[in-house]
């Protein structure tokens, strides 16, 4: 072959690659282009279906109306407090999980402990079983703990689960022995090792964990609707259902699609902000 | 929960792994994790069993202890086997067309070089967004009479009528469960296409292989460990976490053509009432969950060799 | 005071503080499921009440749909955390009632606290919904609506029918949605929200036809169903051979048809009066007629409602009791019933409200809001006509959904639909009840 052959070849292969990422772009950012366009325009194109697929006029009118009261007027409390309670949630159970997490799977991969295979397995098993499956008796732990209606409240249960701690243990036994050897060598305890070099290595780790939970946190619905009797202690997902009718009553959707573009924007930013951190936490846990 | 047990391509733990001497230290560590796990999920674990052997009208007012009764009605109503086959068809369904669409999309960015970071970014937006606010924008864009969407395929002559075709709606939740899910498979298929050393790709391309051999026999068969894992995490996120889109998107209509086992629990128990029921179904939810986790964990950890 | 102070102090040892807590007027919480301009009218209603007196607090907290609320509120009550107020939908209505002990009857709260009840002053249809069989009245009517039929004047002309005079009877119904089809006007003829209550419950009641046995439910809750009788089988069978060509489309279980109505597909439409908000505000040229009915019955005879009534929970202090008294009867002043009516499109409770809003000129300048009230009216309510009492309603209405779905998509005829329902929906009852 020759070379200009395989080079016109690689050009072609990466015009085909750069189609197809472009159609699968569209694809998969369509739905979220969709609620920008529907929050442009005013009520009345957006009862009158199909939707248009450009933007809309009424922007600036939506976005201001529902920034300035049109929200809280439906909620009964404003968007500000709403997006506030929603990023407490999200950042109390994103670091709440790193925390009691990785202190359990230190605790499980740099220790010999009586019990230690059963402590394991105690909290390996709760890995996956969803607030909504348990979701009466565990309203009832919450009532007696009295943490209705406390930031607590809305995160303490969604903590319980042991994802986490697996993905800190499958790291930390990635950690060479001769790190912890030489470490104790040195006279380091393990709270030094922990922070001048466990803590360091596991950076990018937290990162992604962080991302992945914060996200987690941001849109959970259910529990928060069960746990919250007082309007300001709402999240924008809560906020969102509210404004949506399923019957009988009007639904303003043009301030709909604005609010969900305010529930959405967030945890994108978050995404996009620490992508590279991210990616690298995936990457590196792969080595 | 979507981050999944174990990361895909971590190697294999050191066998005897050197530790801190330490007496109380550990219990210290664990036990905020215990606490939390003992008080959030296990008491309430208790609780759903203790419920399952009973017959209780809604407020509680009256409970009757019935034995296994409850099991041997959930488990021999035709509703329920209807409802392990819908959960087995959709998961399967699910978690192959995110995967496949992820990988395909991945092998393409991979052969890019300008723009890589762009797409990035552009594919991972679907993560952030509600599954509450997932299912409404889907039923936005596809409902038969309103749906943006719904129009061109009606002008491709498909008669699309999710609302009485079970098979229909089957295919939009499982696209509206897929597509929230192609960006966390996409950022590990890209994780996982990197860590393939290039000098085997290219060796390969001199030996004359073309890009789609080279794929199959090189690249897919690497990437294992990253698909397997992505396998486990997708199903589990198929089984529990698409709750959200199927109650917007069909609340497992057409007939009970999409009522999966969560929906199940969730329509018998907080709708209907029928909590003793529920419960058990809850119950034996809790024994799928447990065995195919420590299935997931004991053959990730003993049977799949990463390299 | 004592949990108060706990409450704190706990609170501040794990350094997570709770929203706020104002103490002195004694606080009464009110969970409801109103959303989006409903919801408005409740944070208006709870305000101005907060504000006509100095002894009580109204609290109005948002719980999800009305599953949602009602399972927010057992969950609460099983951990002796129940709220004061609860809106339940009417079809929870069976398992509230059953709850004795866990509710008080509104008729009792208002006595207890030296008001006098007069059912005369209320709209018979909707307090004989919500009341024991013996006249007591256990919840309080907050939103109610009734079904009717809407019509695209648009497509009307279109199709050269009589714009001015919407379709009565079924039988007129099936020929007007033929006539749309045939000459092309639109695409479909007639769509309907909620199959279950507007074709079923409504449609047993309306025609003055059983759709139980025991009166449907309400002499005695161990009752078997009776809508596979002929004259419902006839019924369906008709929609479900016009649904074959697209006549009639099916737009889902609950509310979701009203998207087809608004988009122009359909010219006929029947859903709830409380729907109208919306038709109103997409501009489209529509009109209104009564639910139409099956000349081969007995009908029209009233019409049932339908929305959501409050719930007075037990073992609540003297105190919180005449608080919820006094905003009951708030909440019945004419005023406010005008206010409630006027704005959200539900029904009045009160017969002085709708007296006022009828002397006011509302209805002639808003036609088409009375008709739901004179449907409701209509006659003295018959052992038919009274409303459907069953303790799992909710699940009856699923398994009739289902049926239904396997019906139009072809799969069974209405004969079949309607025997398996009602063999389906008989077990599930008996099994609801423990028998």
């Amino acid at each position: 072959m020759a070379e200009g052959e395989i080079i016109g070849v690689k050009r072609r292969a990466r015009a085909v690659a750069h189609l197809a990422l472009v159609i699968g772009i569209i694809v998969v950012a369509f739905p979220i282009y969709y609620v920008f366009v529907a929050s442009t325009h005013p009520l009345q194109v957006i009862l009158r279906p199909p939707l248009p697929l450009v933007p809309g006029a009424e922007g600036p009118a939506n976005y201001t109306e529902a920034l300035t009261g049109g929200v809280g007027r439906i909620g009964g409390v404003g968007v500000g407090r709403l997006l506030w309670n929603t990023t407490v949630v999200a950042l109390g159970i994103a670091i709440g999980k790193i925390i009691i997490s990785m202190a359990s799977a230190y605790a499980i991969v740099f220790f010999r402990f009586p019990l230690r295979m059963a402590c394991f397995w105690l909290i390996f098993i709760t890995l996956m079983l969803p607030v909504e499956v348990r979701i009466l008796p565990t309203y009832k732990v919450m009532v007696d703990l009295r943490l209705i209606d406390t930031y607590g409240g809305l995160i303490l249960p969604l903590i319980a689960s042991a994802t986490a701690t697996l993905l800190f243990r499958q790291f930390f036994m990635t950690i060479p022995n001769e790190l912890v050897e030489a470490a104790r060598v040195d006279g380091a305890g393990p709270w030094r090792f922990f922070r001048d070099i466990l803590l360091p290595l596991s950076l990018t780790n937290i990162a992604a964990l962080f991302v992945i939970l914060f996200i987690y946190g941001w849109t959970q619905y259910l529990w928060p609707l069960l746990m919250t009797n007082s309007n300001s202690m709402n999240t924008i997902v809560i906020a969102l259902r509210k404004m949506i009718s399923f019957a009988d009553a009007d639904t303003p959707w043009h301030l709909v699609m604005v609010t969900a573009m305010l529930a959405i924007a967030p945890p994108i930013l978050v995404v996009v902000l620490m992508q590279r951190w991210f990616v690298k936490g995936l990457v590196e846990t792969e080595k | 929960m979507v981050a999944g047990g174990r990361s895909p391509v971590a190697g294999r733990p050191p066998m005897n792994r050197a530790v801190f001497p330490h007496r109380w230290l550990p219990w210290l560590l664990v036990a905020p994790q215990l606490a939390i796990s003992l008080v959030f999920f296990y008491w309430p674990a208790v609780q759903a069993l203790h419920q399952s052997v009973l017959r209780e009208d809604a407020f509680g007012l009256r409970s009757e202890f019935v034995g296994l009764a409850n099991f041997a009605r959930v488990l021999g109503d035709p509703a329920y086997l209807n409802s392990i086959r819908v959960t087995v068809v959709f998961s399967l369904l699910t978690a192959f067309g995110s995967m496949a669409i992820a990988l395909f999309l991945a092998v393409q960015a991979e052969k890019v070089v300008r723009g890589r970071g762009f797409y990035r970014t552009l594919m991972i937006w679907p993560y952030a967004v509600a599954p509450a606010i997932a299912g409404m924008l889907w039923l936005f864009m596809f409902n038969p009479s309103f749906g943006t969407l719904a129009w061109p395929l009606k002008q491709m002559g498909i008669t699309w009528d999710p609302l009485l075709r079970g098979n229909q709606a089957m295919a939009l939740v499982v696209a509206a469960a897929s597509w929230k899910q192609i960006s966390y498979n996409f950022l590990f298929f890209v994780a996982g296409l990197q860590a393939i050393p290039r000098t085997l790709i290219e060796a390969a391309a001199i030996d004359g292989a073309g890009p789609v051999k080279r794929f199959w026999t090189i690249v897919f068969p690497l990437l294992a460990p990253t698909t397997f894992f992505l396998l486990v995490v997708n199903s589990v996120y198929a089984l529990f976490d698409t709750f959200g889109i199927i109650h917007a998107v069909t609340g497992g209509g057409p007939g009970k053509s999409t009522e999966t086992l969560v929906y199940k629990v969730y329509n018998d128990g907080f709708v209907n009432l029928i909590l003793g029921e529920s419960a058990a179904q809850s119950v034996i939810l809790m024994v799928i969950v447990i065995t195919l986790t420590a299935f997931q964990f004991r053959y990730v950890e003993r049977r799949v060799h990463y390299g | 005071m004592k949990t108060k102070f706990f409450l704190a102090t706990t609170a501040i040892a794990i350094g997570l503080l709770p929203a706020g807590m104002a103490l002195a007027k004694t606080q009464i919480s009110w969970w409801h499921a109103m959303t989006g301009a409903n919801s408005e009218v409740v944070e208006k209603i709870a305000a101005d009440f907060n504000a006509s007196q100095a002894d009580y607090e109204l609290l109005p907290v948002f719980k999800g749909t009305y599953p949602e609320t009602l399972n927010a509120g057992i969950a609460a009550f099983r951990a002796g955390q129940a709220p004061d107020i609860i809106q339940v939908f009417d079809v929870g209505t069976g398992v509230m009632m059953a709850a004795e002990g866990a509710v008080k009857p509104v008729a009792e709260v208002l006595t207890g606290a030296g008001m006098t009840f007069d059912k005369s002053q209320y709209l018979p249809g909707i307090v004989a919904y919500y009341s024991r069989p013996d006249g007591t009245m256990l919840s309080f009517p907050y939103n109610s609506s009734s079904p009717i039929l809407y019509y695209n004047k648009d497509i009307f002309e279109k199709a050269g029918l009589d714009v001015a005079n919407p379709p009565k009877t079924w039988n007129e119904v099936w020929d007007a949605a033929r006539q749309i089809k045939t000459s092309g006007a639109a695409p479909c003829g007639y769509t309907s929200t909620w199959l279950t209550w507007i074709h079923t419950e409504n449609f047993a009641a309306w025609n003055d036809v059983p759709y139980a046995t025991n009166e449907n439910g309400l002499a005695d809750g161990n009752a078997e169903l009776m809508i596979n009788a002929p004259v419902y089988v006839n019924h369906f069978q008709v929609l479900a051979d016009l649904a074959k060509d697209g006549t009639f489309k099916y737009g889902g279980r609950t509310s979701e048809a009203k998207q087809i109505f608004l988009a122009g597909e359909c010219g006929i439409f029947t859903e709830s009066s409380g729907g109208l908000g919306d038709i109103v505000k997409s501009g489209m040229n529509y009109g209104i007629g009564q639910l139409p009915y099956d000349s081969d019955a007995g009908g029209p005879q009233n019409t049932i409602p339908g929305g959501a009534s409050l719930w007075v929970m037990g073992g609540k202090p003297d105190e919180t009791y005449k608080g919820i008294a006094a905003f009951f009867s708030y909440l019945s002043q004419t005023e406010v019933q005008t206010f409630l009516h006027q704005t959200s499109g539900y029904l009045p409770v009160t017969m002085a409200a709708y007296e006022a809003t009828r002397t006011s000129g509302f209805y002639e300048a808003n036609p088409g809001r009375e008709t739901p009230i004179t449907q409701m009216l209509g006659k003295a309510p018959t052992a038919n006509s009274k409303g459907v009492r069953l303790i799992n309603l909710p699940q009856i209405r699923d398994i009739e959904n289902e049926e239904f779905e396997r019906m139009l998509a072809g799969e069974q005829s209405a004969q079949q639909a309607l025997d398996n329902a009602v063999a389906r929906g008989n077990a599930a009852i008996k099994q609801a009840l423990g028998l």
